[in-house]
């Protein structure tokens, strides 16, 4: 049996008259890039609060490394790094200063070569002197990452890492925490928006929609990595229908805006399909595996 | 770890610029004080001693350091505590307005532990405010004007303090004005834990100081019960270190009164910032 690392039951938190978590509940095993997913005012951010205690849950339990996190609060955070939407630092500071300050306060005997260190793995050595008040947002959200870091924490919760990051900073933070589950082993629950990144790096995840978790479990079973949503493009979608209507009737299809025929089918099927479609006359200018989270995270948001 | 954050907030308040603010304020104002005193002092002295002289007749200067001190330290008494509410007043809401609040709350370290360093490190510059005052307007004033007796004019009449028996006063006085400027310090980080933005602490302190103020000076019945318990009413309560014979009860009083306020500030800023959520 695995560990578990964050166990939260039945969460919820009200603001005033607003339920911003209702009944939240997950289960992260160790070594775990645990992905966190829902849309926006979903409650993601106010469950990650109520995990940092940031914010105090009118209900539920939450337990961290097996322990309860209202009796010890201290142990908890002194294991965990986190980053909550984005990174903010002390203008006036030197990032080299701002991480001996942080570094301080985490619990961390941090030495001056660690923080250089850091700096390196973050990409932010020979600006450690420069005051972050000067820093791009993807300087600052790599700054982030060093902090989070430094202390060495089992556990990482990162809250929208990559918001407002260009497409290569996205990659260097992807990279990162790929290199932190494979060669750190460490556990790190990642919200986000982007879906394509949640299914390339998650090995397990939960969608919360309006306050609740709706479901939970591995990524490649959630998904059911046989069944693919593909798009073709052909020279005769209308012949192509009827040939499906005839031949293929398992076959879920449908022709999208684009004049694409969009289908739900299994790996097996793809290749049967298109040796069917050429030897019909039809011309198959191109077939496209689309990312299949997309479609089911809409599928359950919408049930 | 409460030790530890006290000096991340040391190097916080070192590092930010106005922090410099209050004690360049007070540079300025001392020298301008010291300029018009040395340009034009014997005839403001002479001034006030005119009634005197058919009485009493002065030797040497009248005015010297210790006077010098005693004129600056009234002058500016009254307006030290924007100066450090500047500063303390930003102390939290200034974190929360930032967003470091959020990654300092999910350090292992209790609220209760970070709010305090946030207190100590406020006592700390208030002190170091005060005693720059204390340099500004006793070493540069002695060593611009010389030492003598002290005369002093108070509401019981003249008193005039030897020049070995000034000291110990003026130590005296600086420690009650502290006492008097940390609880403008407490009252602006209690306040800062109910707000989001920088000015918001910094102007209710303003504001209830100068309320309080007015509430003190006006002569009305019905404030008369509750005057003697303002901490506004015990600001100026250095000033009975200058007067003879000491009014030690009343002294006793005017600390009794501010500790007791900067333990209330300290109490709602902990009762306050325990259960706040921070969503910012």
């Amino acid at each position: 049996m695995q560990e578990k690392i964050i166990s939260v039951q039945h969460l919820a938190k009200k603001f005033g008259s607003f339920e911003a978590v209702k009944d939240v509940s997950f289960e992260v095993n160790k070594g775990d890039v645990f992905g966190f997913l829902g849309p926006n005012g979903a409650g993601k951010s106010t469950s990650i609060r109520c995990m940092l205690s940031l914010i105090k849950p009118d209900a539920g339990s939450i337990e961290i490394f097996g322990k309860s996190l209202d009796r010890n609060r201290e142990n908890i955070l002194a294991r965990t790094g986190s980053i909550i939407e984005k990174p903010d630092f002390y203008k006036y500071l030197s990032a080299y200063k701002n991480l001996e300050l942080f570094a301080r306060i985490s619990g961390a005997n941090s030495t001056k070569n660690e923080i250089y260190e850091m700096l390196d793995f973050v990409g932010l050595r020979g600006r450690e002197k420069d005051k972050v008040a000067g820093f791009s947002h993807g300087m600052k959200q790599r700054l982030g990452i060093a902090q989070t870091l430094l202390h060495k924490p089992d556990l990482i919760i990162l809250d929208e890492p990559t918001t407002g990051l260009d497409p290569q900073g996205i990659i260097e933070i992807r990279n990162l925490i790929l290199q932190l589950k494979s060669e750190h082993n460490k556990t790190v629950l990642l919200s986000s928006h982007n879906l394509s990144e949640i299914e390339i790096i998650s090995n397990r995840m939960v969608i919360i929609n309006q306050g609740k978790s709706i479901v939970e479990g591995e990524v490649k079973e959630l998904l059911n990595s046989n069944d693919l949503v593909v798009l073709m493009e052909l020279d005769n979608v209308e012949l192509a229908m009827r040939i499906l209507k005839e031949s293929f009737q398992d076959v879920e299809a449908y022709i999208d805006m684009q004049g694409q025929l969009s289908l739900n089918i299994t790996k097996e099927r793809v290749a049967q399909l298109n040796k069917h479609f050429v030897l019909q006359g039809i011309q198959v200018f191109g077939i496209e595996s689309k990312r299949k989270l997309e479609d089911y995270f809409i599928k359950m948001i919408q049930a | 770890m409460l030790y530890k954050s006290v000096i991340n907030e040391c190097i916080k308040i070192a590092a930010k610029p106005r922090s410099y603010l209050g004690l360049a304020a007070i540079t300025i104002l001392v020298a301008v004080i010291l300029f018009a005193l040395h340009a034009d002092g014997q005839s403001f002295i002479s001034f006030v001693t005119a009634s005197f002289e058919q009485t009493l007749s002065f030797e040497g200067s009248v005015l010297n350091g210790n006077l010098v001190a005693f004129i600056v330290l009234q002058m500016l008494i009254i307006h030290v505590p924007l100066l450090v509410a500047l500063v303390t007043g930003d102390l939290i809401s200034g974190e929360a307005a930032m967003g470091t609040i959020r990654m300092l709350a999910t350090k292992p370290i209790t609220r209760v532990q970070l709010l305090l360093s946030k207190f100590i490190a406020g006592g700390i510059y208030t002190f170091g405010v005060i005693v720059w005052l204390g340099f500004m307007a006793l070493i540069v004033g002695k060593w611009m004007f010389g030492i003598g007796d002290l005369i002093v004019l108070n509401s019981d009449g003249l008193v005039i303090l030897q020049v070995d028996d000034i000291a110990w006063r003026y130590l005296g006085g600086f420690a009650v004005a502290y006492l008097a400027l940390l609880t403008v310090a407490s009252l602006s980080i209690c306040l800062s834990c109910f707000s989001e933005n920088s000015i918001g602490p910094i102007v209710s302190t303003m504001a209830i100081i100068i309320l309080f103020t007015i509430i003190g000076t006006l002569d009305v019945k019905i404030f008369d019960q509750i005057k003697p318990y303002l901490f506004t009413t015990h600001m100026a309560a250095w000033r009975s270190f200058f007067e003879e014979p000491l009014p030690k009860a009343a002294i006793y009083q005017s600390i009794f009164i501010l500790l007791f306020h900067n333990l209330i500030f300290v109490s709602v800023a902990i009762f306050q910032f325990k259960r706040k959520d921070i969503t910012s």
